[in-house]
């Protein structure tokens, strides 16, 4: 095989090794910076990626603990935020509408990209592609670290926005012009602004390069007998995902190049008959708004699905592993997969229902918007299936997965109104909106991240999580989330806006301001909760309890073959050969047959 | 002081959790991973159920508590609207049977099954009647919303009727401005680089302009242009032609159940019929400050939560005298064109401006 060859280096290294038993690395000429730092082996890009995933999910949960602050305490001062933060972003101990919107637009920026797609897929196409389907490592390291560092590129170029004089950008992740266009229009459209696009620029180059290399490994690198339908349904859907993501990122940055001309250059591609106040009248004519919108979308809504995608592939496997039961309907399963990725690429105008789109291409949308629900409801059953009559098995990845299902079914079905123009018409842009997303995108794809770092954790450091401390994480996580969200709806019903600063003036809105006080205060202990597993996570690594036996959770996918300490290269001498599909689980009375075991001759037939 | 006492408190409670969590690890290793394992199991597939049966019991009382606070408390106050409550409850009481039945399901499910050394596991890897079933079923249960959406969907972006009267609602940083046709029932021509924002905060044209290459458009002579509250009258059905000055906008109307973005350079339209004057929202609504609020509900500036409009919806007698009182925004510009303004008037301002 073509990887064999590529890593044929670090093949003979992990086999010279093989004394010291399970082929731990003592590469006496990778230096820390090789090993740690410009690393092209997989396994270690997918931590970095997932560290500074985290790092970033830190600081986006931290913005959204102070925006909700003064959601939830409009009226009160908070002086000692003021001596940390500073005069621009507290005044009077009173979070600044200006500050307040930068919050809020970081927080959805930074939750959606930076932690969501490279802190998700990111992470887990890295780590899992080679190790499932049996490769050494990606089709092309060199460029899977690029990948990396174009991120982390990314992530320096955002966190310096954030300390600019005129501020961050704070126009929405959405970033509609003519808002974003015109630093006149807003202080955090000028310098924030232009910190902003090349941030979400390098990021598109980031997932780019990490995109195509997932898709080349899987198609081409697969090891003997591992055919597409023996794939683990991780691995499909990822391969989606990064379909998704080459096909749309790349709409996304034409739209921001056009941004940007438009900015800097007296393009009018988004811009007509503007006047701004104390500016007068802009030269620009001639230009639509609603362009960068579909442009925007056209990434945007395929997005949504890079982001849920490998949570679904994930919670898949291991609500089959610790169920003791094959999943049920695989084939079903990726048919699904594969409905939702060319759906994905036909809705994305239902988040533009109201913007004076043609109510006959609304209808369409709508027809396609809904269209996604069946194979979303394939799914659910599906998952349901596979817990009926199994045998399971509550590890904390188990219980994220469950509550993953729990959660994507609360924001899936509220999909259905949305999707449904005549009742988006009302409820656009409301906190309705707000429960939706986060509920089915933001927090079960959380839970689906969460489930594959408590899964994998013993194959990434050879260390186990703190089982108690899982649990804790789990029931506070998913009582918090519902706590936030579920009563958001009712706000949404009372056509609360999203994105408002202060209610106290609206006689429409004004009644929720206990609701919002109680949201905020759940929000910071489900906040303090994640630090406890930020802990948990970091304290492991050093202390936890060590990995004795390869395969911890009797599972039969190919990473569990590797040694428990795998070194650059994975195996050990030869790549196993596969035999069978990934889910024999509960086969003839056989509690589980790994993919490595040849098919027996007495065996049944399925 | 109370910042110091909460982070004192926060990292204590972590210390406690922090040494059960390790006192259990080490219970775990004593008693060997598989007891342990059973045990946990135990506690939790309980916890799976008990989440279940309080997360019920939270929706329910989540509701008695809320539902109060929404729109959906009081009638529509739009005909429109009613069409979209209806359609809310339909969309509600289907997404609802089937929330309750999966999220039954799974959590009963994760109790029942949970790990038993007698159970012996189900091969059980495929369906097609099964997975027919439920391909089909949310099908046509969606063709059915779809169906009913788009019937309504049609209706509210149908032309308005022939009799309707139609204003011109315009967004800015951050207000909204309202132009009413006037006598002529003509909306004059009007562009954006006449805009001045004392005078002419629309950039009506009615000045000849040869750097412009703009004439003078007498339909706009009568048109009325309020600020920030608009009157429409009850009964009557009335289109809005929306659009913005600088960035967009969005007029929210949830009472009426509508929105519809305001795009610099791209009109839009809406229409909608009032049911109910404001006077009689106050009484129907228990709140002696109700008002029908204009909410900005797409993101445009740091003053975005303050865009308010107010829309008075009153009788067609209180609207004619309303109305009647009401000056063209032209004659504070051209004040000797106004009638009805008194002569000794008009020439005192022009021995002032002498």
């Amino acid at each position: 095989m073509s990887n064999e060859a590529a890593l044929h280096h670090s093949v003979d290294v992990s086999t010279s090794h093989d004394t010291h038993g399970d082929g731990h690395m003592h590469h006496h000429h990778e230096t820390f910076i090789t090993k740690y730092v410009f690393s092209q082996d997989h396994k270690m890009i997918a931590k970095q990626f997932l560290i500074t995933g985290m790092v970033w999910a830190v600081l986006g949960g931290l913005m959204s603990v102070l925006f909700r602050l003064q959601l939830g305490y409009p009226d009160s001062h908070f002086y000692w935020l003021e001596d940390i933060l500073g005069k621009w972003w507290v005044k009077d101990g009173q979070i600044t509408p200006e500050a307040y919107y930068a919050l809020v637009t970081t927080h959805g920026t930074v939750l959606v990209f930076f932690v969501l797609t490279a802190g998700l897929s990111g992470t887990f196409a890295n780590f899992l592609i080679p190790l499932q389907i049996g490769a050494r490592d990606m089709a092309s390291p060199f460029m899977n670290m690029l990948s990396y560092w174009f991120f982390f590129a990314a992530s320096c170029v955002m966190l310096s926005s954030m300390f600019v004089e005129t501020g961050p950008f704070s126009g929405g992740w959405t970033a509609y012009p003519p808002l974003s266009a015109l630093g006149s229009a807003s202080p955090g459209s000028k310098t924030g602004m232009d910190l902003w696009i090349v941030a979400m620029a390098l990021f598109v180059v980031s997932s780019l390069l990490g995109g195509l290399n997932y898709i080349a490994t899987i198609l081409n690198m697969r090891t003997k007998g591992m055919s597409m339908t023996r794939l683990p349904l991780t691995i499909w859907a990822l391969f989606f995902t990064a379909v998704l993501g080459v096909l749309s990122f790349p709409v996304l940055l034409s739209g921001f190049i056009l941004l940007i001309f438009d900015r800097n250059f007296g393009t009018s591609f988004y811009l007509s008959d503007i006047f701004i106040n104390g500016v007068g009248a802009l030269p620009n004519e001639g230009g639509s708004a609603i362009l960068f919108q579909h442009l925007f979308w056209f990434l945007g809504h395929p997005e949504v699905y890079i982001i849920l995608l490998p949570a679904m592939g994930m919670v898949s496997e291991i609500l089959s592993v610790n169920s003791r039961k094959p999943i049920f309907g695989y084939m079903a399963m990726i048919g699904s997969l594969f409905a939702i990725a060319i759906l994905a690429f036909l809705v994305w105008a239902h988040h533009m229902f109201v913007t004076g789109l043609n109510p006959f291409l609304g209808s369409v949308f709508v027809l396609l918007t809904l269209l996604i629900a069946v194979p979303s409801a394939i799914k659910v059953f599906n998952w349901l299936t596979t817990l009926w009559r199994g045998n399971i098995r509550f590890t904390p990845a188990m219980m994220f997965a469950i509550g993953f299902v729990s959660l994507f079914i609360s924001g899936g079905l509220t999909g259905i109104w949305l999707g449904n123009s005549a009742l988006d018409i009302h409820l656009h842009d409301t906190y309705f909106v707000i429960a939706h997303f986060h509920i089915v995108m933001g927090v079960a794809s959380m839970f689906g991240m969460f489930a594959g770092i408590y899964h994998w954790y013993p194959k990434m450091y050879g260390k186990h999580l703190n089982n108690t401390l899982g649990f804790i994480h789990f029931w506070i996580t998913i009582a918090g989330a519902y706590l936030i969200f579920w009563p958001m709806h009712y706000e949404g019903l009372a056509g609360m806006p999203r994105r408002y600063y202060d209610y106290s003036n609206w006689e429409s809105f004004k009644q929720f301001i206990d609701l919002n006080r109680f949201i905020s205060t759940v929000a910071m202990i489900v906040f303090a909760t994640q630090l406890l597993f930020l802990f948990n996570f970091f304290y492991s690594i050093f202390k936890g309890r060590k990995v004795t036996s390869r395969n911890p959770w009797q599972s039969n996918t190919l990473e569990w073959t590797t040694p428990i300490h795998p070194g650059h290269g994975n195996w050990v001498g030869e790549i196993p050969e596969v035999y069978r599909w990934p889910y024999d689980y509960g086969k003839d009375g056989v509690d589980f047959i790994p993919q490595t075991t040849p098919v027996g001759e007495e065996e049944s037939h399925h | 002081m109370t910042f110091n006492l909460t982070v004192a408190v926060i990292i204590l409670v972590f210390l406690i959790i922090f040494q059960i969590s390790k006192a259990s690890e080490y219970v775990a290793i004593l008693k060997g991973e598989e007891q342990n394992r059973k045990n946990t199991n135990k506690v939790n597939g309980f916890l799976m159920v008990s989440f279940l049966v309080l997360g019920l019991i939270g929706v329910w009382y989540c509701n008695s508590l809320l539902f109060g606070k929404t729109l959906l408390a009081h009638e529509s106050a739009s005909v429109q609207g009613e069409r979209v409550d209806s359609m809310l409850w339909l969309t509600l009481s289907i997404t609802g049977i089937v929330f309750i039945i999966t999220q039954i399901l799974l959590f009963w499910f994760a109790y029942k099954y949970q790990e038993n050394d007698k159970r012996k596991v189900v091969y059980f890897a495929h369906s097609n009647k099964l997975e027919a079933l439920w391909t089909g079923v949310p099908a046509i249960v969606l063709t059915v919303l779809v169906v009913i959406g788009l019937r309504n969907w049609s209706y509210f972006t149908s032309d308005a009727p022939k009799d309707a009267m139609v204003v011109e609602v315009t967004g800015k940083q951050f207000g909204w401005i309202f132009r009413y046709p006037g006598k002529d029932g003509v909306f004059g021509k009007k562009y954006y680089k006449n805009i001045d924002p004392a005078t002419n905060s629309l950039g009506l044209i009615w000045r000849d302009s040869a750097s412009l290459n703009l004439k003078d458009d007498p339909a706009t002579h009568d048109d009325i242009v309020q600020e920030q509250t608009m009157y429409v009258v009850k009964g009557k059905p009335v289109k809005l032609i929306i659009g913005s000055r600088d960035v967009i906008h969005d007029v929210g109307l949830s009472q009426f159940r509508l929105k519809m973005d305001a795009v610099p350079g791209i009109p839009t339209t809406l229409w909608f019929t009032p049911k109910f004057t404001t006077s009689e929202m106050k009484k129907i609504t228990n709140n002696p400050n109700f008002q029908y609020e204009i909410s900005c509900d797409q993101m445009c500036g740091n003053g975005h939560y303050s865009m308010k409009g107010v829309i008075e919806v009153v009788e067609q007698e209180d609207y004619d005298l309303w109305m009647a009182k009401q000056k063209p925004l032209y004659f504070q510009s051209f004040p000797e064109k106004d009638p009805s303004a008194p002569k000794a008037d008009s020439t005192v301002k022009a021995i002032a401006k002498n």
